[in-house]
């Protein structure tokens, strides 16, 4: 079988390598850069702290499961290494080839509420993740400041995660495309898809691109929040939209901060659909030493000019979590567009109203953690094999996406 | 009254707002020093003024005067110590092709046209940027908030020393030329007692000379470019350069202190190390050949307690991009005639447009600020200014033609050597990480080695890692525009700053 | 003898500097002389300190480089205020300088034990110290694991 895969972000990269190593013939095909769009410019959690049970939940915990395994194969495979100095991308100085490590690292969520008002909305959502086989551990608050002696005074309440953890997310893209390479797939970058050929049987046989036609026995589309634009080029629109975020970085400071620390709102503006801005703070330190700040959530098009308003916003809530931020620099900020989907899901899966169409996208704020389960499960999918979680939910053919999804073209 | 907002106090920042000023325009102008001059009249501080401080300067009379005259003029007010940290765009904004078809673009046919003699009403070519300021002690807390929103902005934000890695050269002892001149002028501190001056281009003979004036002995001047590259570019030896008016018998005022001083000036070499453990203590120079690289034999250590190297310099561009401006291939601000650059109502003078030194920037200043200020293109005063530009951008192409940066320059570098001081990447994990991801995307690279994403943002080693990536990439070929120019937060600032919390020192105003 | 580097001495200084006002300084809680407008880095320069940050990754030494504020060599901890450039930063009488050095932090655990014995078997940093880890070994958060 060939598959051609648009798009060279993390999720293009994951699906790449999972088809590629169970013997599909695989070309990415990418626009622009690998790892370079959104991939490039959000963080790299893996959380399953913030999703309420329910069918993205199973996926996160899916991912959970598979990183820690994906992050051995690529370190056996690729010979990189757990970083020796953190920096430089922990290489072995002269030895040739060597990749930087992925920095794959479950060091543990810490969700805190800051107000009387958010202790029984924190304690109860624990509780249901609880059920559904998270592992969430209410903590005292002198647990709380055991884990993060630098917390706010303030806080109210707060709930430990051992299961959430982070990659580096450029790292891992790039580290995930070159398995897949060296497993066979070719990769096309600086190649633009710009429409779908056709069968005699009305099926998807391949694409249109600015190097020339390409014929595939399926196509699958992880072109992130430019998905909208790319499938209505082949003739069946999906609704992924972009929804801005910004991260502020801190500079580089002793570490202060051990886990990722999340104020309690942070899992309201997630599960929001929200148009208007909304901030929340998730507050990690990197290998570097430096701080990560994230995140607002904002849909204003694929509007990237800077903000001052937004990151005021994310500065406050930040130093209200951790005091001592207040005093510490930010140096930079960035930012992306998550790919949005209304009804909060991604879609994994083949395209009900046009053969030889299978998309992986949508993955909102969550692509990052979600991309390694993603890929497997469109790889059972795609060979006919018993995927490990139901893979219903994500369909682009479920009926919650219908009144969204329009006829094809 | 059209408001004018220049940032960077430099000699063009300054030669822009007495041009507006001129045109009746009300100026407002900010640098992050504190006090006017900008690299080129970088001078001691009012508590620690001297009777000759003269001496130390060219044009010091003119930049007195300027300075005076500015300071007395009730419609300019100059902000001292107050440093730009962003730029939003506003509505009008980032989309020069719907809103500006006769914006700048890097070769725009006929330069000479500008615009027409009837200049549109004031508000047409406004562009909405919305600038943010902190005005008090360097990276302090608690520092005035400024947010201007003015007509027309001038960025003059000049540019800094570009030094190339060499091993050693993060030991301390070894500087920029630019802070031996800075702690020389600014200072009377000298940087060390035997001093190797080395790099490339004009600039080096000034600061061997300031450094001569604080009685510290210069080794030698070591310009990488060989006699006869520089002959090629200049036309003539550097030191004969009195043909082309005051720049060049600048210069040759300082060959005559060079040869009064002894300060020995060999073409051709460069220093390729610097020794020592906690300090230099010595350097190995070596002669070079055409494309800059080592000529194997030609060693030789010279002991000594400084260096100062620099291989030209780096324009300040975050700003300009940060307010969308398009940059030339070379990565300057674009400009047209006028000095507008692509974005309605801003305009780019001095360094950030091309490295020409004083004169340049202070013609291309006034032509600036005279059309920011509505100004047309007929107008005597600017007459004169564009002829100036002209001949001093001829300086400039000999300057790049003399000393421009060769490619034999990596081959010094050992695998260890430090290439982003911040983040201490070295060498040779930087050539492995880009052959092991083989990525074609500058974003990827900078985020899988690290270099340029240190608490300086790439200014120091920007260009270095750029040029060394695409050496050692098995693609030269990018498939993303990113770039080490883009700093959204043009300087770091303390959250607490930034916080939206209510305070007093919040200064919003129109102009 | 003069350790360079050094003020020029104001007695031979052609530019005939006014004297100005005296200011003192403390580094580390060594007081050092300066005068009203120096900066911190101009007022330690001017006593001789070529260095006084420690690289995050080497610990190398670092002083001033760029002596105009756009490479963050020379920062340091001033009145308790982080990263403050002394290059740019004019001297106060009686600033409280403290000398900054942020190791890196330890790199991230290992996903699972084959890994951890190869980065057990990585050459041990030399600057950086041991993270506190907050949670002890008798922590009721220790059990389950972290993912260590
Ligand atoms: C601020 C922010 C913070 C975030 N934090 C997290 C986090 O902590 N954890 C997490 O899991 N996720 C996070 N995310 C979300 C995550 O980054 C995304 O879900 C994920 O990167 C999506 O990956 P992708 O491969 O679908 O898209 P992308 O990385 O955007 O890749 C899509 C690619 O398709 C290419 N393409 C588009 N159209 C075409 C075409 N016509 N032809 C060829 N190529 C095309 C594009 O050039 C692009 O390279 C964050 C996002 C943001 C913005
Ligand atoms: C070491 C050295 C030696 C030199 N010697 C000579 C010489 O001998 N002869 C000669 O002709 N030229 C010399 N030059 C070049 C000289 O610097 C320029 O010709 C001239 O100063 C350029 O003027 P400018 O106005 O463009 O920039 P600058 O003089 O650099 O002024 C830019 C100003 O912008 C301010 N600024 C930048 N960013 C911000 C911000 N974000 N917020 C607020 N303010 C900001 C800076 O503080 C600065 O004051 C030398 C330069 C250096 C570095
Ligand atoms: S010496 Fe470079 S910022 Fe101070």
């Amino acid at each position: 079988m060939d598959v051609i895969v648009i798009g060279a972000g993390i999720i293009g990269a994951a699906v790449a390598r999972e088809l590629t190593r169970s013997g599909i013939a695989v070309t990415v095909i990418e626009r622009g850069a690998a790892a370079s769009a959104t991939s490039a410019s959000g963080e790299g959690n893996v959380l399953v702290s913030d999703k309420e049970p329910g069918p993205e939940l199973v996926l996160a915990q899916y991912s959970a499961r598979l990183w820690p395994q994906v992050a051995r194969e690529l370190a056996d495979e690729l010979g990189g290494t757990i970083p020796a100095d953190g920096l430089g991308g922990g290489h072995r100085a002269g030895s040739g080839a060597a990749f930087p490590s992925i920095e794959f690292d479950r060091k543990g969520g810490l969700v805190v509420a800051t107000t009387d008002a958010g202790i029984e909305p924190l304690r109860d959502f624990a509780a249901t993740q609880v059920a559904a086989g998270v592992d969430a551990r209410p903590v005292t608050l002198d647990e709380a400041r055991e884990l993060e002696p630098d917390l706010t005074p303030s806080a109210t309440a707060a709930v430990y995660y051992p299961e959430d953890a982070q990659v580096q997310p450029v790292i891992a893209t790039e580290a995930l495309l070159a398995s897949a390479r060296r497993s066979g797939a070719s990769v096309l970058e600086g190649t633009e898809v710009t429409g779908g050929l056709r069968g005699a049987d009305g099926r998807l046989s391949g694409v249109r691109t600015t190097a020339g036609d390409l014929h595939a026995d399926a196509v699958v589309t992880a072109a992130g929040p430019w998905s909208a634009e790319l499938t209505a080029r082949l003739g069946a629109p999906v609704p992924v939209q972009p929804r801005r975020g910004v991260v502020l970085v801190t500079s580089r400071m002793r570490p202060r901060i051990f886990h990722k620390v999340y104020d309690a709102d942070y899992v309201d503006a997630v599960g929001s659909g929200d148009a208007a801005l909304q901030t929340s703070s998730v507050i990690e330190s990197t290998a570097a030493g430096t701080v990560l700040i994230g995140s607002s959530r904002q849909r204003i098009g694929f509007d990237d000019r800077l903000r001052v308003a937004v990151l005021r916003e994310i500065a406050a809530k930040a130093a209200n979590v951790f005091p001592f931020l207040a005093d510490t620099p930010a140096m930079r900020c960035y930012g992306g567009f998550r790919p949005f989907v209304p009804d909060h899901l991604p879609l994994i899966g083949a395209d009900p109203r046009l053969p030889g169409l299978w998309h992986a996208t949508g993955h909102e704020g969550a692509g990052i953690g979600l991309s390694v389960a993603t890929a497997a499960l469109l790889r059972d999918l795609m060979t006919g094999t018993e995927p490990a979680i139901d893979a219903l939910p994500f369909s682009p053919a479920r009926p919650s996406l219908a009144e969204h999804l329009q006829e094809v073209m | 009254m059209r408001e004018i907002l220049i940032i960077g106090a430099g000699p063009a920042g300054l030669a822009a707002a007495r041009a507006a000023r001129a045109r009746g325009a009300s100026v407002t102008l900010l640098d992050a020093a504190d006090d006017v001059g900008g690299q080129y009249w970088r001078h001691l501080p009012a508590s620690l003024s001297a009777g000759r401080e003269d001496l130390l300067h060219h044009g010091w009379a003119t930049f007195t005067a300027l300075r005076s005259d500015l300071d007395d003029d009730p419609g300019c007010r100059i902000v001292r110590g107050a440093q730009v940290w962003a730029i939003e765009r506003g509505e009008t904004t980032g989309r020069p092709d719907a809103a500006r078809p006769d914006a700048a673009r890097p070769d725009a046919g006929n330069r000479d046209t500008g615009r027409p003699d009837a200049e549109p009403a004031e508000h047409d070519d406004r562009g909405g940027h919305v600038v943010h300021a902190l005005a008090g002690p360097v990276d302090g807390t608690d520092r005035e908030r400024i947010t201007l929103t003015p007509d027309a902005l001038v960025l003059a934000t000049g540019a800094h020393d570009r030094t190339l890695p060499f091993p050693g050269w993060d030991l301390p002892g070894v500087f920029t030329p630019g802070a031996a001149q800075a702690l020389a002028k600014g200072e009377r501190v000298t940087v060390g007692e035997r001093v190797a001056v080395a790099g490339a281009g004009p600039f080096l003979l000034p600061v061997a000379a300031s450094l001569v004036q604080t009685g510290t002995t210069v080794v030698g001047v070591f310009e990488a470019s060989r006699a006869r590259t520089l002959a090629a570019g200049w036309l003539s030896r550097p030191w004969r350069l009195a043909r082309a008016g005051k720049k060049g018998a600048e210069l040759a005022g300082y060959a005559a202190g060079q040869l009064r001083h002894r300060i020995p000036y060999r073409t051709g070499t460069a220093v390729i190390r610097a020794h020592g453990t906690d300090a230099v203590t010595a350097v190995t120079v070596a002669k070079l050949d055409r494309d800059w690289r080592p000529i194997p034999g030609t060693e030789r250590r010279i002991p000594v307690d400084a260096v100062c190297a620099g291989h030209g310099f780096t324009p300040r561009l975050e700003l300009a991009v940060a307010a969308g401006c398009v940059l030339t291939g070379d990565s300057f601000v674009a400009v047209d005639d006028a000095q507008r650059t692509s974005e309605p109502g801003v305009y780019a003078a001095g360094e950030i447009t091309g490295i020409g030194g004083v004169e340049l920037a202070m013609a291309e200043g006034s032509i600036a600020g005279h059309h920011a200020a509505g100004g047309d293109t007929g107008t005597s005063p600017v007459r004169a200014a564009r002829v100036a530009r002209g001949v001093h951008r001829d300086i400039a192409r000999r300057i790049e033609a003399a000393h421009g940066i060769r490619p034999g320059w990596s081959s010094w570098l050992d695998d260890d050597t430090v290439i982003c001081r911040c983040e201490e990447v070295r060498h040779g994990p930087l050539r492995d990480t880009a052959a092991a991801t083989a990525s074609t995307s500058l974003r990827s690279l900078k985020l899988s080695t690290r270099a340029g994403l240190g608490i300086c943002q790439g200014r120091m080693c920007g260009r270095t890692v750029d040029a060394l990536l695409r050496q050692h990439a098995p693609h030269a070929h990018r498939n993303d525009n990113a770039t080490f120019d883009h700093r959204p937060l043009a300087f770091p600032l303390r959250l607490a700053e930034l916080a939206d919390h209510p305070k007093d020192n919040d200064r919003k105003e129109s102009a | 003898m003069t350790v360079p580097p050094f003020p020029v001495p104001p007695s031979q200084d052609p530019i005939r500097p006014d004297p100005g006002t005296s200011i003192r300084i403390s580094v580390d809680e060594t007081e050092y002389p300066g005068r009203a407008g120096q900066t911190i880095a101009g007022v330690m320069l001017a006593a001789g300190l070529l260095s006084w940050r420690y690289s995050s990754g080497s610990g190398a030494p670092r002083g001033a480089f760029c002596g105009i504020g756009v490479c963050f060599d020379c920062l340091a901890t001033v009145n308790g205020q982080r990263d403050v450039r002394t290059c740019q930063r004019r001297a106060v009488d009686g600033d409280v300088v403290v000398t900054q050095h942020d190791p890196l932090p330890r790199p991230p655990r290992a996903p699972a034990p084959e890994s951890a014995a190869e980065s057990a078997s990585e050459p041990a940093h030399r600057s950086a110290p041991e993270p506190p880890h907050p949670s002890g070994p008798d922590s009721p958060l220790r059990e389950g694991g972290s993912g260590a």
